[in-house]
Parts: structure tokens; C-alpha cells; sequence
């Protein structure tokens, strides 16, 4: 797994709430039995025309010039529904690194975590401040401080993460390698529990 | 203090709590099909590690196959490539595969409960969301992504922190013509689809005690809808019946012995909760779906909400924007709308007991002209006891035909799905847009509304065929 420490990167503005892995990447697409090259079909249905590459909806933020940068910004509930992981791997493999919201759903955030993408999670009133910026704008997020940054306000605000999965950011770790080094106590607990 | 159920169950099922972390917990059964689990095989073939308990490892293929002539060779390449390399890794790491053609395949979600393998008391993963349905015998059961499933290849576990705990009694008696699907969506329209997001719930109180394992099942599928990590209910005589001389079932003194084990998971009396909700079952009506996501329903003589409702402008949008996905307007009625398709199947209906209310309620009547169905059986089993019971005679005359186990157009993976623009009454669990195919409108319903379309060929309440 990649390690992620400090990030300042301008961002892309989802104002939708309840984004559900359904959009970021369509049931469609999981056919695959690899996890490459799901970004080109990230948020599919809400980019393109019927399906069409060749004609992008001018409404869909992605479609839209004047954002971009290696950080998503969406309204709460983010990552809702299917526990599909493709959905990380799509949010990646396009080049997001964090993804900011007031809320994220369990098994999203768990999945994001695992592929070295952060969700940071904010108030609302920070989340708002955010959408209220322009598309020049940058944040600065620091995963050892746990603090992201309005860099043109200085305001900022600190956001949870347990102190694992800090670790294991941080340094690229991934949770297989520590079961796996765990395989002794695994069996002594089975030697115990099951029958 | 007491404990609760997950407590108890939870408890017993930590290898280790990580300082600061999250817990290593021992799972007991994992359940894996064909679109989530190719990824994590081939990551611990990287990583040169083997299966760590394959035994305690059950495949089917059910997210990706066609509902139509399964016993011929799948015509879209990938996912056939998709099947076909399930097949091989099963083969491969010694999995027990239940796959096409199988009397044991069918939906993850259906055959675990159905063959035994689901017990009270277990930890169950599988990496799918409605994970949360194994939850109905008393298990700690959810859904988990493809890290985790090669987690539990290489370790039999998963790292977890643990969740905070909710409570939902429904106490009191349904109405005739409500079902546990109508309980379930109107739960989350209550609390809304991110309402249970951080917790784990357990479904308690008369109403719930009442149900079949079938409806608990329902209840307990429809957790993650509203954001929950799980929902489990104790386990009761309903339960030990149900689970009774199922094919993996424990047999002879093994079950006399589990038996005694699973009659002391229950909430203790004094054990707390961190959020308790109280239902009456008599405020349920027959429920449906208007919106894109599943907290977006209200009972079927209900109407919609007025834009002005909405205070927060972010909610605002979202919900125009719903609407205009839905082709709906503000403030209105659905009842007697017309829909154009009818989906009986997926995780959450698609037991024999669906079958038999759909049934009950279609028996010597003819399908409404206008109206086009899918009709798919959760499992082989299903499929067989439909035959037995003669049900497949009534849903021929009917005009309507019933397809093979698969989810089908729960999430319009393979080739079932709804046209761009036309409603379908769906009793799966997902009204999200383009689930169903892109551009699809679903409303999610009971078994019972959504035969009463079937009838009608258009939104109705199943009270007036019942009267």
C-alpha cells in the first residue's frame, strides 16, 4: 500500500449527499477480476451521456475545467450501500488521495482506508465553508497531525483517525502483513474456542 | 451490567484488541461468490501465502449469472471469465464451491440459512453488504470489502473496531396486508438511510418475535440500508426449528449441545444500549419507495413531500434531484401510478415464503397486460419447493414465468434489467439510480404490493385486494 503523510492539492466540489457505491462505480463495471483501471468509469452515469465517452454531461463536476486536484469534497453519507471495494479502487486509480465529507458509511471507509485513500471527515460547518470556496482554492491535510486546512483562511480543523490505521498510512502498511504475523495466536485462540 | 447479544457473541470472538485500534476478530464461516472474492485470491497468491481455513469457506456463483439457460455456457465473455475463474480458485485452494447447475447454489444470502451453515452465536463475513441477513439467527454477520476477504484467506480474521450498539423494538400487531418488508422501509424512512451508520442493531419486541425466519430475515438484510454495520434478532424456538435437520445443521448430541449453547444467547434484562427506538407495530402501513435512496419511503397511500419541507438547501437539491431521476412530482400521491415491470427476487425476498405470498395473491388471476416480470427463485432449493408446492402452476397460469436463482435486477449485473425511464416495483433492497439498469426508476416494496401490480399494472394498495 501506498503511504500517504501530507497532501495540499486543490479539489473537486460533489455537493450530493448519500453518494452510494452504485454511482462511483456501476455494478456494470464489476465484472473485472482485477483492480486496474477502474477510473476511467468512476461516477460512470453521472459523467457521460448514455454511456457515450464522447459526450460528457457539462452539469458533472468532474466534466467541469476549472476543478481539479487529488482531493474529493462531498456531502454527507458518502460511500453508502453496496460494500463493493471497486469503488476505492476507482476513487484511486483516478487520482483522488482524501476525500473530505461530514459522514462516511462504515464499509467505505474501512475499504478506503485499505487502499491508502483518507477519508477525513469534518463538521458541517466546515463542509460548508469548503463548498463556499472557489475552484482555485487548496487544502492542506496533515494524516500526523490529523488536521485539514482551508490554505487561503487558515482555517482549520482536527479530524479522528485510530492510531493503527495511522500507522499503517503513514508508513504504507497493510493490516494482511500484521494477520499474517499474527498466525500463532490465531491458532492458540482456535485451540481454545472452537471445537 | 448485562450484556447484550452482540456483546456476548463479540466478546467471544476476540483474538485481540489492538491498543488504539481496532480488534482482531475470529470469524467462523465466510461466504464468498464470484465478483468480490477474484482480487483477494490473487492477492494472497502474490503475497505466496495459502488459505488459512478454507474449510470454513463456502463459494457460490449468484451476483453474475444469467437467470435464463444456466445449463448452457454464459454468453457474455466476461462473465463467464469471471465464473469460470471462481471455479478455478475454489479448485485450486480446496473452497467448496456451490456453483451453476449445484442443487445447493443460489443466492449467498439465501443458501447459507437454507443448507444449516448460518448459525446462532457465529461471526459470518462475506463480501457483500447484505451480509447483515445471516444476522436473523443470532449471528454477528456484515458485509466487508476485498482487503478483508483476503484478510480472512490469510488469517481467518478480520480487523474490526466495535461498533456502538442500537435497539429497535417493535412491539403490537401488524396490520393485514403489512409484512416485515413494510417494517424494514419504514424503520429506515424513520431514521433515514444513514440513521444506524456506526452502530449495530438488534431487532427486538412482539412484532419481531412473531415473524417467520424468512421475515426476520428481511428485517435483518435491510440493516446496511439504513447504514447499520449489522442487525441481528436472538434466537428463539422459531429459530432452532428452522435450523433443525438442515444439511449442515449439528446432528445427534452435537445439537443437543449447541442447542443449550444458543438458548443463552439473549440481551440480558439489565444491558444497555447506545440508542434505544420504540415502534408500534400498528403505525406500519404497506410501504414503497419514491426516491434514490431506500430512507426515502412513505406508505403506499401516502404522498411525497412538498419542496418546501426541505430547510436545508443541500437536502433541498438533493431531493429535487431525486425526483427529477424519478419522474416525480412534490406533494404527489403514487397510488394508482402505472409501472411497467415487476421484480419478485434478490437477498431480501426471495424465499419460498415470498413465493407463497405473491401466490396467494395472484392465484387464478391473469397478469396485468402492460405489465413485464421478473420472477427468479433465491436458490435451487427455492426453485424445487416452488414445483412441490405446486406455486409454479399458479404464477404459469397467471402468464408469468419464473426464472432460475440469481440476484438478477437487484443490481442489473447480468442481462436482467429495467429500461431507462420505466418504473419497476421491486421488493429487492436498493432504489439507487441506475441500479436496476442505467437510467431505471425502482420502487422498493413488499412481496404482497408488488404482486398487487403485478395485477393491476399499477401502484396499489394490497388492502383493497384483500377486501
Amino acid at each position: 500500500m501506498q503511504s500517504l503523510q501530507k497532501i495540499t492539492s486543490r479539489f473537486i466540489p460533489l455537493r450530493i449527499e448519500n453518494v452510494d457505491t452504485d454511482q462511483i462505480i456501476p455494478a456494470r463495471f464489476l465484472k473485472a477480476t482485477t483492480k486496474d483501471g477502474f477510473g476511467k468509469n468512476l461516477f460512470r452515469d453521472w459523467r457521460y451521456e448514455n454511456d457515450d465517452e464522447t459526450k460528457p454531461k457539462a452539469d458533472f463536476v468532474l466534466n467541469q475545467k476549472q476543478y481539479a486536484g487529488e482531493i474529493l469534497v462531498a456531502a454527507k453519507n458518502f460511500g453508502c450501500g453496496s460494500s463493493r471495494e471497486h469503488a476505492a479502487w476507482s476513487l484511486q486509480d483516478y487520482g483522488f488521495k482524501v476525500v473530505v465529507s461530514s459522514f462516511f458509511a462504515d464499509i467505505f471507509k474501512n475499504n478506503a482506508l485499505n487502499n491508502g485513500v483518507l477519508p477525513v471527515t469534518v463538521t458541517d460547518a466546515f463542509l460548508q465553508e469548503i463548498f463556499a470556496l472557489g475552484a482555485e482554492a487548496t487544502l492542506s491535510i496533515d494524516l500526523a497531525a490529523q488536521s485539514i486546512t482551508i490554505d487561503a483562511t487558515g482555517s482549520t480543523q482536527k479530524f479522528e483517525i485510530n492510531a493503527y490505521k495511522k500507522t499503517c498510512l503513514l508508513n504504507g502498511y497493510d493490516d494482511i502483513d500484521y494477520l499474517l504475523s499474527m498466525k500463532e495466536e490465531i491458532e492458540a485462540y482456535e485451540k481454545v474456542n472452537q471445537q | 451490567m448485562g450484556h447484550t447479544i452482540f456483546d456476548k457473541i463479540w466478546d467471544k470472538h476476540v483474538v485481540k484488541i489492538i491498543e488504539d485500534g481496532p480488534s482482531v476478530v475470529y470469524i467462523d464461516k465466510h461466504l464468498i461468490h464470484e465478483v468480490t472474492s477474484p482480487q483477494a485470491f490473487t492477492g494472497i497468491e502474490k503475497r505466496g501465502a495459502r488459505l488459512f481455513r478454507p474449510q470454513q469457506i463456502v463459494a457460490t456463483a449468484d451476483h453474475n449469472v444469467p437467470t435464463l439457460h444456466q445449463e448452457l455456457p454464459i454468453k457474455d465473455a466476461l462473465s463467464k471469465f469471471q465464473v469460470d475463474t471462481l471455479i478455478a480458485n475454489c479448485k485450486k485452494h480446496g473452497v467448496e464451491l456451490y456453483g451453476l447447475g449445484h442443487p445447493n447454489q443460489g443466492i449467498v444470502h439465501v443458501i447459507g440459512p437454507e443448507l444449516g451453515i448460518t448459525q446462532p452465536g457465529m461471526t459470518i463475513v462475506c463480501g457483500d453488504s447484505h451480509t447483515s441477513t445471516h444476522g436473523a439467527f443470532g449471528s454477528i454477520a456484515f458485509g466487508i470489502g476485498t482487503s478483508e476477504v483476503e484478510m480472512v484467506f490469510a488469517a481467518q480474521c478480520v480487523m474490526q473496531s466495535k461498533p456502538k450498539l442500537m435497539r429497535i423494538n417493535i412491539d403490537g400487531e401488524l396490520k393485514k396486508g403489512v409484512v416485515s418488508k413494510d417494517i424494514i422501509l419504514y424503520i429506515i424512512a424513520q431514521i433515514s438511510a444513514s440513521g444506524a451508520t456506526g452502530y449495530f442493531v438488534e431487532y427486538a419486541g412482539s412484532a419481531i418475535r412473531a415473524l417467520s425466519m424468512e421475515a426476520r430475515m428481511t428485517i435483518c438484510n435491510m440493516s446496511i440500508e439504513m447504514g447499520a454495520r449489522g442487525g441481528m434478532i436472538a434466537p428463539d424456538q422459531t429459530t432452532f426449528d428452522y435450523i433443525q435437520g438442515r444439511l449442515f445443521a449439528p446432528k445427534g448430541a452435537d445439537w443437543d449441545k449447541k442447542l443449550a449453547a444458543w438458548k443463552e444467547l439473549y440481551t440480558d434484562a439489565d444491558a444497555k444500549f447506545d440508542l434505544e427506538i420504540n415502534i408500534k407495530a400498528e403505525d406500519i402501513d404497506p410501504m414503497i419507495t419514491y426516491g434514490t435512496n431506500p430512507g426515502m419511503g412513505l406508505s403506499v397511500q401516502g404522498k411525497l413531500p412538498t419542496i418546501e419541507s426541505f430547510t436545508d438547501a443541500t437536502e433541498k437539491q438533493n431531493y429535487e434531484k431525486a425526483l427529477k431521476y424519478m419522474g416525480l412530482t412534490a406533494g404527489q400521491t403514487l397510488l394508482g401510478m402505472p409501472v411497467q415491470h415487476v421484480f419478485i427476487g434478490s437477498c431480501t425476498n426471495s424465499r419460498i415464503e415470498d413465493f407463497r405470498l405473491v401466490a396467494s395473491i395472484i392465484k387464478g388471476k391473469q397478469k396485468h397486460p402492460s405489465i413485464q416480470t421478473l420472477i427468479v427463485p433465491g436458490s435451487q432449493e427455492v426453485a424445487k419447493q416452488i414445483k412441490l408446492e405446486g406455486l409454479d402452476k399458479i404464477f404459469e397460469a397467471a402468464g408469468v414465468e419464473i426464472r432460475q436463482a440469481g440476484c438478477s435486477a437487484c443490481l442489473g449485473m447480468n442481462e436482467d434489467k429495467i429500461p431507462a425511464g420505466e418504473y419497476c416495483i421491486s421488493t429487492s433492497n436498493r432504489n439507487f439510480e441506475g441500479r436496476q439498469g442505467a437510467g431505471a426508476r425502482t420502487l422498493l416494496a413488499s412481496p404482497l404490493t408488488a404482486a398487487a401490480a403485478l395485477l393491476t399494472g399499477k401502484i396499489t394498495d394490497i388492502r383493497e385486494i384483500l377486501n
